[in-house]
């Protein structure tokens, strides 16, 4: 299975380290960063590639760009691991559309263009014979849309409940845990390197929420948008608030919520019993799936991280690669 | 509810028995003797009464198997309770308008409230109790929250509740 990289930063540069260390049956063909790219049709030696990412701070020739990567090099694979743009999309939008139609995979852990144009880039990939998966997007290392789309197939989703930002969920379970003011939470979350210097992304919902349409173009409807969800976020929240909850066995956790029965698209900080297993600590996430026949399930597991999204990301590397083998266009 | 019963000596208190089995209050009891003709002297009598959700079902069995006749079951009030919490300027936005806007649909009340104020200029967090008759008019108490809340910059934290 041979694949190009877009992105060489904290998931692209754990990608290539596994697939370095483990084998995998994985070839990089290919592999870009924002000022450069490289391409060998034969393999990259990962090694000096990550050597010279350290060094130059870029990873290959500074004369080759991305595109030059998506349009020409041989992969079967395209794994889009850019910045996230939750406006436009791109640059993956232009990445991925030009990948697909080219007749190659594509799997990314770029939210922007999934949340965005779930229903075109699906399309596009319909139309042209091959996948696009986006397990990485959604809950890090938790194989949610595998569950969805495989394990549940057959299952009527009546509602999703999750706990979608492991920022968020730090700083709420450091204020319960140490009677911190949420100041102070949000603050050593900065220091742990677990929130941006900018955290209104995290902490107004915005990041769950756009986790939230994605989830729900998978199992409810295609056309889902940010737009659609009522979103509030955890900076109003108190430690007054959280003794208060916790007099009656219960704390306050932000969660994303899509029920089709009653409508609801939801993210807002809840009150849930202290024994619920959505209740998770620290950066954890958690997502519980309710369904006709299979009843309730809940999956936990790291939300982040740079090889822990990498394990999600090579799940759908090898999926395709067992359940799609042969159906891609090989590459001249 | 209204029962009916022979005017024994035992019976009230038979009757009564299986309230407190399934966990339940008695708030009044009122009784009057009707002359009945053929049927002897019956007793007839009105409790009213606070039960946990979901025993209404067990009590009606459990008198009747005293032998004694329900000859009536009336409104039911406030079985249905929530717990949420509001952050905000409680206290400058009228804590007692925000209470009572739930208190005066008839339906549904704010019967606890714990609140905690820190300094004077900053937000204070309360955790309230409400209760209502049943599913649909707390659902419709808590868009009454809801709307007060946005009309008042509260946050507000609901209870998740799953699909049943
Ligand atoms: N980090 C996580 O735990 C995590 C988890 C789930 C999903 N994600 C998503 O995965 C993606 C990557 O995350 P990350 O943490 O690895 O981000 P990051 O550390 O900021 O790295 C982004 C990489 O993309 C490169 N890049 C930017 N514009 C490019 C372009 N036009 N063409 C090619 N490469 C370009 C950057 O190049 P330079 O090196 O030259 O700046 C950098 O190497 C994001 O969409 C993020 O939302 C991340």
């Amino acid at each position: 299975m041979r694949v190009a990289i877009l992105g060489m930063g904290s998931v692209g540069k754990g990608l290539l380290q596994v697939i370095n260390q483990k084998d995998l049956g994985i070839t990089v063909t290919a592999v870009a960063d924002s000022k450069s790219a490289l391409m060998d049709r034969d393999g990259i030696s990962i090694e000096e590639v990550l050597e010279a990412k350290k060094i130059h701070g870029y990873c290959g020739d500074t004369s080759l760009s991305s595109v030059d990567v998506v349009t020409k090099a041989a992969y079967d694979v395209l794994v889009e691991v850019t910045p996230t743009n939750a406006t436009t999309g791109e640059p993956a939008l232009t990445h991925i559309l030009q990948a697909l139609t080219r007749g190659r995979h594509v799997v990314t852990s770029n939210k922007g263009p999934i949340a965005r144009e779930f229903e075109r880039l699906h399309r596009c990939a319909a139309k042209n014979g091959v996948m696009l998966r986006y397990e990485a997007t959604v809950g890090g290392a938790i194989p949610v849309i595998h569950v969805l789309q495989q394990g549940l197939a057959g299952n009527r989703v009546r509602a999703i409940y999750g706990v979608l930002n492991g920022t968020c969920n730090f700083i709420l379970s450091r204020m319960a845990a140490e009677g911190l003011s949420y100041e102070q939470a949000l603050l050593e979350a900065r220091e742990m390197g677990y929130a941006e210097a900018d955290p209104t992304y995290d902490v107004k919902g915005i990041d769950p929420a756009i986790k939230l349409v994605i989830l729900a173009n998978t199992f409810w409807k295609k056309t889902v948008q940010l737009e659609d969800v009522d979103i509030t976020g955890i900076d109003m929240i108190t430690n007054d608030a959280i003794r208060l909850a916790e007099e009656e066995d219960c704390t306050i956790r932000l969660i994303a919520e899509a029920n089709p029965e009653r409508g609801i698209l939801r993210v807002a900080p809840r009150l849930l019993p202290l024994s619920h297993p959505l209740v998770v600590e620290g950066t954890l996430n958690a997502i519980t799936i309710e369904t006709d026949l299979a009843g309730e399930i809940t999956l936990i597991g790291k939300g982040a991280g740079s090889v822990e999204t990498a394990s999600a990301i090579i799940g759908d590397i090898l999926f395709i690669r067992d359940f799609h083998a042969g159906s891609h266009k090989k590459a001249p | 509810m209204k029962l009916e019963m022979k005017d024994a000596p035992g019976q009230l208190v038979a009757a009564l028995r299986p309230i407190s089995e399934v966990g339940g209050n008695i708030i009044a009891v009122i009784h009057q003797r009707d002359r009945k003709g053929e049927r002897g002297e019956m007793l007839s009598v009105q409790i009213v009464l606070e039960l946990p959700d979901q025993r209404l079902s067990d009590l009606i069995r459990l008198i009747r198997e005293q032998g004694v006749n329900i000859q009536r079951i009336g409104h039911e009030r406030l079985l249905y309770e929530k717990t949420v919490i509001v952050i905000g300027h409680l206290i400058h936005t009228d804590l007692g308008d925000t209470v009572d806007r739930i208190d005066c649909t008839g339906f549904a009340e704010v019967t606890g409230l714990n609140i905690s104020m820190p300094a004077i200029t900053q937000v204070s967090s309360a955790r309230l109790v409400i209760k209502a008759v049943n599913k649909e008019d707390m659902e419709q108490a808590m868009e009454i929250l809801r709307r007060v809340s946005r009309e008042k910059d509260f946050l507000l934290v609901e209870p998740l509740e799953e699909v049943e």
